[in-house]
This record gives C-alpha cells, structure tokens and sequence, in this order.
C-alpha cells in the first residue's frame, strides 16, 4: 500500500497552511498493474469507484483494480447534471433510490470528501389534472416506501419560483410534487471522493487502461487483455456505462441495452436565481444553478443510437423552448457550454446489477439517464454481489433475466422502446 | 444532422421519427423456440459502435420509412433507402 492521502480537517489545514501546504499527498496513487488480482472492475465512472470502495471497506477486500480506459471521471459521472431524488413510481425504484439518498446524506462524512451534497428540493411542475393525479398517485408511492413527497399548491410554488409563467395560455402552472430531500451533489466530487477514499483502503486506480479482451476458461473469468497488458482476475465486475455492450460482447454477452446520446448545458454565471431542481411538466427541461451561478440545464435524449458523446440541434431547439415556456426570464440567456455522454438505455428503463452465467463475472449497467443518483447504493449492492456471489433484496429486481421472465420495471410504461423512456 | 431521404432530398433530422435497428425479422409466433424467439426479437440488440442499418419516419415529409445506414461513433449517413414491402431494405 502506497502513502495514504492525507485527512481533510481543520487539523490538517491549520498546520498545512504554517507549513507552507507542502505536506499534502496526492488524492490517490498512480500504481503500475499487478499480474493478478482478487477483484478486477472495469469500467472508473461513479460506479466502479464506489463498487471498489465498498469491497474493501464492507467485506474486506481490498485487493482490486479498478481499470479506466481514460482518466478518471471522462465517462458520464464528470458528465451529468448531478441531479439525486427518490421520486420513482415503482417500489422496487423507490426502495433503491432511496437507499442511495439516505447514502448520499452521510458521504462527505463516510468519504471525508467534499461532495457538495445539497439538499435543495426537486420540483415536478404540473399543468393539468391529470398530471395532478399522476403526481399524487407517485406522492403516496414514495410515501408508502418511505421516501419524501409533497403536494404543492400553486401559492406555494408561487412562493418559491415567482418569475415561472404561471398563465401561460397552454402550460399553466397548477402546482407541483415536491421531494425536499432530494437535490444535487458535485459530481467530480463524488469520482475523486471514492477514489481517494477507495485508493486508502489498498485498491488499485490504473487510468488509462482499455480493457480489450475477457479471458474465459471452462466457463469461468480468468482475466482481462489491456493496452497495458494481462490483468488476471478471480471475479470481474463491469461497470462501463455507455460502453456497457461492447465490453460485454468480449465475454460473448448480448444485451437488452441500446446506447443513446443525452446532451447538458451549462449558462453564463447570474446571482442566485433558481434556488432548486425544477422540472418542466409539458415538455422536457429541467434545471438547477451551480454554485458558480451557471444554469445547468438539459432536457430529452436524441433518441437513436449514439457513441459520440455529442448530440444535434433539434434537442437544443426543443431545451430552449421548454426553458423559455416555464422561464420567460430566460430568454436572453447565453449558453456557455454543452456536451453530450453515452447512455444505456435498457428496454424497460430500468437497471441491471446482476451475475451472467460465466463464473465470477458480473454485470452493472444499464442506468439510462438517471445512475449518478444511484451510484452510492450501487457501488454497495454490487460490492455485495461480487463478494457473495448473492444479491442483496434491493438488486434482485434488477436481474438480467427479468426480460426474459416477463418481469420487467417500466417506470413509464413506454414498452420495449429505449427512446421513450 | 440531415438524413437525404430519396423522396424529398436532405431533410434536418427533426423531421423524422427514429425507431431503432433494421432488419430484425418477426419469429413465427407457432414455433417451438417462440418464447425465447420473441425475447431476443423484443429486447436484444447488438448496439455497435459503428455501422448501424436502422429505420427512421420521414413524419415531417413524404411519411415514408427509410432504413438509414448510421455510424454510431460519428452520426454520418452512408445510405438512406426506402424499405421495402417485406420490410427489408
Ligand atoms: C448529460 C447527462 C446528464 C445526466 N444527468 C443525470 C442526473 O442529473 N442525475 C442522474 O442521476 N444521472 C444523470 N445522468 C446519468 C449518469 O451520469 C450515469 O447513469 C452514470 O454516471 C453512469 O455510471 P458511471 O458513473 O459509472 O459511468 P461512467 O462515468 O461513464 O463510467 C464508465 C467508465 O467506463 C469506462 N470504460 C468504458 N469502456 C471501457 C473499457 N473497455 N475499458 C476500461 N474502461 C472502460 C469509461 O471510460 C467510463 O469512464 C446523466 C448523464 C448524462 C450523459
Ligand atoms: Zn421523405
């Protein structure tokens, strides 16, 4: 094990800032890879990292690599609009999402990192009565799981949103679901964050390192090829994202996943603005303001398939207009930057943390727009399912072979067509 | 993003409806393997980075299907046809 980061306190800071700040050690090392280890994960996005943090700190192994094939937090963690919320409709999402929130209360703590949790409120704006009651009936489901839920009034959005248009001749505002718990949280913070804390436990952060071939014998993982040679592997655990097809295809795995491009955007800085996490009802925006005072906004996915980490202009077009219905105030607005990031869509929308049927290889995927939220309880249940080779309750929803079984979790009851969801 | 379709010539992507890969061919819902036919008709894709033949709607122009040849790592259009009667391209 290499030198540990030093602790972040008051302690450290003080006597840091008498010596000069010269005593800081890197946030983590930059080992070369072994021949072998216990536990490889491919793939050092959000959920990679926590996956990895969790394996030596909850069950105590810490011989792992975790192999990036850029540098770390280029995938869609550095990516998202760090949006975290428990508002699902099903109970298996609510309870997982849940869990994730509750995780993401006591990170900076858990991880004495930063991660700029802020639990600002997500609101659903509604326009009609039937989004009313499609509201309300999500409320009482997340209540019923134990999750936050708040109907509010028009009035009281009023209150926290006066400049939207609330008479809008075809989207009127009529009030809106609140979840005061959910909120944002710096998504850099969370890479770094894990991998520091993760690094400190023994794992092995190796950047720059494609994964190019699994090695399989008698029906079991032996190993990846990389572009920086054999890696062996007791178990492998994939938890690439975007690229979550291709890297499954080396193990001759074929999946219920598309990959789609979503596309972000961040504003020129103004003052304090938007206070929360704001959703369009009547078309697909959403926004919140960073600490910079940049609007960070986005809205639907292209919706074809996509590598290419950037989108087109009708979904910029189509951000814009739904912006400027429920924000007027926004329309001489400057962007100042936006990108795209690979997503895998799943046929129904939902993930899949699951075994594959090759020995001591394992699946995280499919998270769609929507797994920076997940990545704590995630990271957790897939340490979990690495370690014991057994589920725990909160993944078993999310086998790989609910498809096949009929059982699977529309959300949105779109059906089989990634785009929709 | 502009898709030449053979009616209308190169129109902006937003004039048309994408609905996913081509040439995936219905299974005979009376055969004995249907269940895990239909499966793998419904669910399974192989999601290339690359070369992708798949179907978009001109919805906003001649309202025919076209079966487009995509690379997915770059967006450019290699072939844009009309699909044929069977659905084949
Ligand atoms: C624009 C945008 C906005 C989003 N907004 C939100 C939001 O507000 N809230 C929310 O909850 N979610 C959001 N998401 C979704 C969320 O970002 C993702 O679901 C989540 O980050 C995926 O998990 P990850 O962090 O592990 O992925 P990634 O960070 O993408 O990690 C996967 C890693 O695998 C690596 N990799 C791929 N192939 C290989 C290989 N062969 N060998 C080695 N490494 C490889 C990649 O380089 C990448 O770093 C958004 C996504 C995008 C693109
Ligand atoms: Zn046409």
């Amino acid at each position: 094990m290499g030198p540990r980061s030093l602790r972040y306190s008051l302690f450290n800071l003080v006597s840091q800032t008498f010596a000069g700040n010269r005593g800081w050690t890197p946030a983590w090392r930059k080992p070369a890879p072994k021949p072998a280890y216990d536990v490889v994960i491919v793939g050092g996005g959000g959920h990679g990292l926590a996956t990895a943090y969790y394996l030596a700190k909850q069950h105590g192994i810490s011989n792992v690599a975790v192999v990036e094939k850029g540098y770390l937090g280029s995938g869609n963690v550095g990516r998202n609009t760090t949006i975290v919320r428990s508002n699902y409709l099903l109970p298996e999402n609510i309870a997982f999402y849940e869990r994730s929130l509750k995780l993401w209360e006591g990170l900076a703590q858990e991880l004495n990192f930063n991660t700029m949790v802020s639990q600002r409120g997500v609101i659903n704006v509604y326009h009609s009565d039937p989004q009313r009651n499609a509201y309300v009936r999500r409320g009482n489901a997340m209540r019923l799981s134990g999750a936050d839920a708040e109907l509010l009034s028009r009035d009281q959005v009023r209150e926290l949103l006066p400049f939207a248009d609330f008479d809008n001749a075809r989207f009127p505002i009529r009030g809106a679901l609140m979840q005061r718990r959910g909120g944002t949280v710096r998504h850099d913070a969370v890479a770094w964050g894990y991998a520091r804390a993760a690094d400190a436990q023994g794992v092995d952060i190796i950047e720059n390192c494609e994964v190019t071939g699994i090695s399989i014998e008698q029906g079991r993982v032996r190993g990846v090829q990389t572009t920086r040679g054999f890696i062996g592997a007791g178990k492998l655990g994939l938890a690439v994202a975007g690229n979550s097809s291709h890297v499954a295809a080396l193990a001759g795995l074929r999946l219920p996943i598309e990959s789609h491009v979503i596309q972000a955007f961040v504003s020129e800085g103004l003052k304090p603005l938007i206070d929360n996490v704001v959703t369009f009802g009547a078309g697909h925006f959403y926004v919140s303001q960073s600490d910079k005072g940049g609007l960070v906004f986005g809205g639907d996915l292209d919706g074809y398939n996509s590598y290419a980490q950037r989108g087109n202009l009708p979904v910029v077009e189509d951000v814009a207009e739904g912006a400027c219905a429920l924000f007027p105030n926004l329309a001489r607005l400057r962007i100042l930057r936006n990108w795209g990031g690979i997503i895998d869509m799943t046929m129904d929308g939902s993930p899949i943390i699951d075994k594959t049927g090759i020995g001591g290889l394992y699946f995280n995927g499919g998270w769609c727009y929507g797994g920076f939220k997940a990545t704590p309880a995630s990271g957790a249940s897939f340490a979990h399912l690495i370690a014991k080779d057994e589920p725990d309750a909160l993944i078993r929803p999310f086998r790989l072979d609910r498809f096949a079984r009929g059982a699977i979790l529309d959300e949105k009851g779109m059906g089989a067509q990634p785009n929709l969801h | 993003m502009r898709i030449k379709c053979p009616y209308c010539g190169e129109r902006d992507a937003a004039e048309f409806t994408y609905l996913g890969a081509a040439d995936l061919v219905r299974p005979d819902a009376a055969a004995k393997d249907a269940a895990s036919a239909f499966y793998e008709y419904v669910y399974i894709r192989d999601n290339p980075a690359g070369p992708h033949a798949e179907l978009w709607y001109h919805a906003g122009g001649c309202r025919s299907w076209l079966r487009v040849v995509r690379d997915t790592r770059t967006h450019a259009i290699a072939s844009a046809e009309l699909v044929k009667r069977d659905g084949t391209g």
